[in-house]
């Protein structure tokens, strides 16, 4: 690698860490001066130190709502993309039915996750279910899409040679989707984790199985603010830390040959 | 050279298509090309040449069967050249992009028409070793498209379609994206596997210099509706190499097949004086052709 591009790297990390560094600096020097109540505004040592303190709580809250994403978006990949390849298979299922994902969409999850939690008994699996439902749109979308999106001369050419249409749809239109999916499971990452929450928001689950959002409703209710900031900070990093691994795994896929993935002077 | 040694017809082959009043009209209404009469015969070089339009693309689809004909009907001829039969000849279709799948190294990309048609892996490798090898890819069977250039993509698309060993090639401006010398040198190439094979071609161009040096006979196409005006044969030995180029004979062809298409582009006047801007616009087409 060149000195350049050395340089580049290291402040594409660097800028940022700067910038967070000045505004941490910023706040907590803000709040000291100005005496601010912690139940208003914590200074970051303070939800440093409450993050610590209450490491055992919050940490088995986050535990809790990370399986529940995790859990979400691993069936929401696998029911979105059996129901892409359903779509893509027929013009005709994919007109009849594509309008009723498109609802399932728009629908505000806090208005429907109410009657999913009512209708199913267990709670966990009504939060999975909530989490699937906002998760499962862009994955089907983006698939369909890809699996749509095939070169006119390939498709000739896979025309010509006689191929089936299992043929045509494993050594063609699946490879071809590939960088169309992950665009949309990066985008299913975060809404998986963002359906999670709201679901636990909504159903309210207290005692054992508490995941972070109560984490964060108890603690405003109870003005433990310090807490609240801690339970917020942990669920930002999640969300970073899923959103990194999706891409890291679309990396892996497609670094070889994908434009998306290429280095930019290429 | 007088003209009538340069219209002369040379001995050709054994019939392999006939093509007889063939038309496509699509659903919108447009005709895109309208009762073409044609003979295939074996080991022909025929090249369609005209301006945009005029259904060269069209009549290569029909003929390799991804479309079929609205009317008219294309008749294959078996090797004994008397009996009709009813299966499609191994054709093999070289496009105007290279179309190789990006994800898949060279070798695969090669390999598929033969994997498509469930040939045994180690069959199918030595045939792909073989037609890279014939393009000058040997050393690449490992690349991914992405790391090659233009005329190296073109060349291993046409490794693709030699690899099933076809009777019939069919390339639809094949080298049209090409610069002007790595095009000249796969017009080479072309040639001399050609000539060591002897498969048939029908290869589309824009390009007269391109239609004289490789072909034994041209077809000049007209547009609106897609036709063919004219037949043209280039009685000319191969191989041919880069002094033919520069030949006054080369010279000579070219001159007839451009001053060709200019009456075919003169006889289009009376029908298109109705639109002026349309009739000047055909008016110079032949000035544009020959470049």
């Amino acid at each position: 690698m060149s000195g350049a591009a050395k340089r580049a790297r290291l402040l594409r990390v660097l800028a940022p860490l700067a910038v967070a560094i000045v505004m941490l600096a910023g706040w907590q020097a803000l709040v000291t001066a100005y005496h601010v109540p912690v139940y208003l505004v914590p200074s970051p040592l303070r939800v440093v130190h409450t993050l610590y303190a209450d490491r055992a709580l919050l940490f088995a809250s986050l535990a809790v709502t990370l399986g529940v994403a995790l859990t979400a978006l691993a069936i929401a990949i696998v029911a979105g993309v059996a129901i892409a390849l359903v779509f893509a298979q027929s013009r005709w299922i994919e007109m009849s039915f594509f309008p009723y994902a498109i609802l399932l969409q728009v629908t505000p999850i806090v208005s429907i996750a109410p009657l999913i939690i009512i209708w199913v008994h267990d709670t966990r699996t009504a939060l999975v279910m909530c989490a699937v439902v906002v998760a499962i749109f862009p994955i089907i979308s983006n698939t369909t899409l890809g699996l749509r999106s095939v070169d006119r001369g390939l498709a000739n050419l896979f025309r010509l040679s006689r191929a089936t249409r299992w043929q045509t749809l494993w050594r063609l239109r699946v490879p071809g989707a590939l960088p169309y999916f992950f665009g949309g499971l990066r985008i299913a990452s975060g809404l998986a984790l963002i359906g999670a929450v709201v679901a636990e928001f909504v159903a309210g689950t207290g005692g054992e199985g508490a995941g972070l959002a109560y984490q964060i409703l108890l603690a405003g209710i109870q003005l433990n603010i310090p807490r609240l900031f801690a339970a917020l900070l942990l669920i930002a990093a999640a969300g970073v830390a899923m959103f990194a691994a999706t891409a890291g795994l679309s990396r892996l896929a497609l670094a070889r040959w994908h434009e998306s993935e290429l280095p930019r002077d290429e | 050279m007088a003209a009538a040694d340069l219209a002369a017809e040379p001995a050709v082959g054994a019939p392999l298509i006939e093509l007889r009043g063939v038309g496509r009209t699509y659903a919108n209404g447009t005709c895109a090309l309208a009762d073409v009469d044609l003979d295939l015969r074996r080991g022909e070089f025929v090249t369609l040449v005209g301006p945009s339009g005029c259904g060269k693309s069209t009549l290569l689809n029909l003929i390799a069967g991804l479309a079929r004909p609205s009317s008219g009907r294309i008749t294959w001829r078996d090797a004994a050249a008397a009996s009709i039969r009813d299966a499609r000849p191994r054709i093999g279709f070289v496009f105007q992009s290279p179309t190789l799948m990006p994800w898949a190294r060279l070798a695969t990309n090669v390999r598929l028409p033969l994997d498509l048609a469930g040939v045994a892996r180690k069959a199918a490798d030595r045939a792909v070793a073989d037609a890279l090898a014939r393009v000058n890819l040997t050393g690449f069977a490992h690349h991914l498209p992405r790391e090659l250039s233009g005329g190296m993509q073109m060349r291993a698309s046409i490794a693709r379609a030699l690899v099933t060993d076809p009777e019939l090639l069919l390339m639809d401006e094949p080298f049209g994206a090409l610069d002007e010398f790595t095009r000249q040198r796969l017009d080479a190439e072309l040639l001399s596997l050609w000539s060591a094979q002897r498969f048939t071609v029908v290869f589309v161009t824009h390009s007269i210099q391109e239609a004289v040096f490789l072909s034994t006979r041209v077809a000049v196409m007209g547009a609106r509706p897609g036709r063919i005006l004219d037949v043209l044969y280039i009685a000319e030995p191969y191989p041919r190499d880069d002094a033919f180029r520069l030949s006054t004979t080369f010279a000579a062809h070219a001159h007839r097949l451009s001053s060709r298409i200019a009456d075919a582009g003169a006889g289009e006047l009376p029908d298109a004086a109705a639109g002026g801007g349309r009739a000047a616009a055909r008016g110079a087409r032949p000035g544009q052709a020959s470049r």
